[in-house]
């Protein structure tokens, strides 16, 4: 399977704070892999360097082979990376449908596609022309995802979608990821419930203090309780 | 709609204070033809859209700057310096806007370049040394600017005010070159405001509603929000610098007081401010208020503390005297900003809308 994305030796600094320490990992290509950890371990980080939102300070990121850890994050967007940050972050002064045509960027919408998201997202069409700071916190973070796959893009990052969600909203985010994965887009995916999680990856990776201390198959990782508990200090039976 | 690129006042009485407003400066020269009034109609044109321009920085991009006194005043240098040297025609006129728009386009391009790219404060601070360094050298460079006195110059035949057009009719009024002027700048200022419009509307102006809400999100989804802020800050000058050019037409004249003193800086903050930020109807709000409070409020004190004293009623005749002005104008700016914190169209707007 090819790599799509590979970081080697990843090190980044907050000020004076050292919090990616060597990280190393590479997601395969039309894979989900999840990026799971307890919290402060470095995957909001690891997230945002990627994205060039923080700057690597040591190390090498790549898409597709092409070297990005020096690129600017617009340039980042462009080669066809969607992020997802967390906390909903939409343009609340502007309504859906300009929160949409903002990430279509050059082009117009593509009505199929849009149709596609409206399937996963009613409530989005329902609030077409609402401003987008009215929504409510899972619309908002439904427009947030639907801005990310409004374009059909390579890689998408996406940080803890489900925080502070319903269950009924949970299990449509989860569709969607699904059926975006089935249209050919690779995920990268921080999250904490662990329900989701298992639904989604193929693969995960467990990040500790700043580095990656697990890799493997997500379905090995959830049948093995003894392993969960090393890992995250909890088992994924006790929080579905 | 198509004229206000789809974004009306959204407010019935914004709608009506605009059109009075509006009306009400179409028609002043036939109603109000005193000097006075005149001046005072005149400058609400021009700072209405020298303040929509500085809208479009600091209310659609969240950027402040401290330059825009300087754009209106290389605007209005460049048409003074250009009659002054060439003499009264429409070649010099030419010349100005030929020399004055690229001037302080590429500025707003050097400035931008070099301060956007990282926080809103270096941007506020390099503009603010720009601009003193830019006072200064007019002040200092007489040989061109005039130095303090600065230059005064005649205007083309055309548009003087013994130049009469249309003779007094049976409606009593004279169409002179002064009425001329006049409404070559209520024109020119409607032009520039609807341009503005059209581009804060525009996916551009969207562009720059994201990075003022968001910059780091506007750089995830793939804009390179540095030309955006860099074009922004272009457009505005260029407004900037076309409404000091209309000023200097005006007053026959530019110096650094009346195109380039900070003063002026402060007052098109307040006007943005007291109008409304991120609206563009603000700017005309704004300088309405503001102008025809700087303007007639010592008169109307005046009356009121003659009223007051013919009244016999103790203090009040001492607290409206008319030297007392200032300190009521600044009462009236404090008393704007806390009750209508987002201006008076913002106000407006909330008023009547669903609470969301």
């Amino acid at each position: 399977m090819t790599e799509l994305l590979s970081l080697a030796g990843v090190h980044t600094h907050i000020g004076r704070y050292h919090i990616l320490q060597g990280v190393d990992f590479s997601v395969a290509e039309g894979q989900t892999t999840m990026l799971l950890g307890r919290n402060g371990a470095g995957k909001t980080s690891t997230l945002r360097t990627i994205m060039g939102l923080w700057q690597a300070s040591a190390g090498r990121i790549s898409l597709h082979g092409r070297p990005i850890e020096h690129s600017a994050t617009p340039d980042i967007a462009r080669l066809g990376v969607g992020y997802v940050p967390e906390s909903m972050a939409v343009f609340s002064d502007l309504t859906v449908k300009e929160n949409l045509v903002l990430a279509a960027r050059d082009g117009p919408l593509d009505d199929a596609r849009l149709e596609w998201i409206f399937g996963f997202f009613p409530a989005l069409k329902r609030f077409w022309l609402s401003r987008a700071g009215a929504l409510s916190g899972g619309q908002k973070q439904m427009l947030s995802i639907a801005r990310a796959i409004v374009e059909p893009r390579k890689l998408l990052l996406i940080d803890e979608p489900t925080k502070g969600l319903a269950p009924a909203i949970v299990v449509a985010l989860i569709e969607c990821f699904a059926e975006v994965k089935r249209r050919g887009a690779t995920i990268l995916l921080v999250e904490q419930n662990f329900f989701a999680a298992r639904e989604l990856g193929d693969s995960v990776l467990v990040m500790d203090n700043g580095k990656i201390v697990h890799r493997g198959e997500m379905a090995a990782l959830a049948s093995d309780v003894a392993l969960q508990e090393r890992l995250l200090g909890l088992s994924l039976e006790t929080h579905q | 709609m198509m004229v206000l690129s789809g974004d009306p006042p959204r407010s019935r009485v914004l709608s009506i204070v605009l059109i009075v407003i509006i009306a009400a400066l179409a028609v002043t020269p036939l109603v109000f033809p005193g000097a006075k009034a005149m001046n005072v109609a005149t400058k609400i044109c021009i700072f209405a859209a020298l303040v929509a321009s500085y809208d479009l920085l600091l209310g659609y991009t969240g950027s402040v700057s401290f330059a825009h006194t300087m754009f209106y005043g290389i605007g209005s240098y460049s048409v003074a310096i250009a009659l002054y040297s060439m003499g009264p025609g429409w070649a010099a006129v030419a010349t100005g806007i030929v020399i004055g728009l690229p001037l302080a386009l590429l500025l707003a391009l050097a400035i931008g370049l070099f301060s956007l790219r990282v926080e809103a404060i270096f941007f506020a601070m390099i503009t603010l040394a720009v601009a003193s360094a830019f006072l200064v050298l007019a002040s200092q460079l007489s040989w061109l600017t005039g130095g303090e006195d600065g230059r005064s110059f005649q205007l083309p035949e055309l548009l003087r005010p013994g130049t009469v057009l249309i003779s007094k009719g049976v409606f009593g009024f004279e169409l002179n070159g002064r009425v001329l002027t006049y409404y070559l700048i209520f024109a020119g200022s409607a032009a520039m405001i609807l341009a503005l419009l059209r581009v804060v509307n525009s996916p551009f102006g969207r562009v720059l509603q994201a990075i003022r809400e968001n910059r780091f999100r506007a750089e995830a989804l793939g804009f390179r929000t540095v030309f955006h802020l860099t074009y922004a800050n272009c457009i505005a000058a260029l407004v900037a610098a076309s409404a000091g050019m209309l000023n200097a037409l005006w007053l026959r004249y530019a110096g650094p007081d009346t195109s380039l003193s900070f003063a002026i800086m402060l007052d098109i903050l307040l006007m943005v401010v007291i109008g409304g930020m991120g609206t563009i109807y603000g700017a005309i709000i704004g300088a309405a208020i503001f102008i025809l409070a700087q303007n007639y409020l010592q008169a109307l004190m005046s009356a009121a503390s003659n009223a007051a004293a013919d009244a016999g009623l103790p203090l009040l005749p001492g607290l409206l005297h008319p030297d007392r002005w200032l300190l009521w104008l600044g009462l009236l700016f404090i008393a704007s900003v806390y009750f209508f914190p987002t201006g008076v169209v913002g106000r407006l707007r909330s008023i009547g809308r669903k609470p969301s």
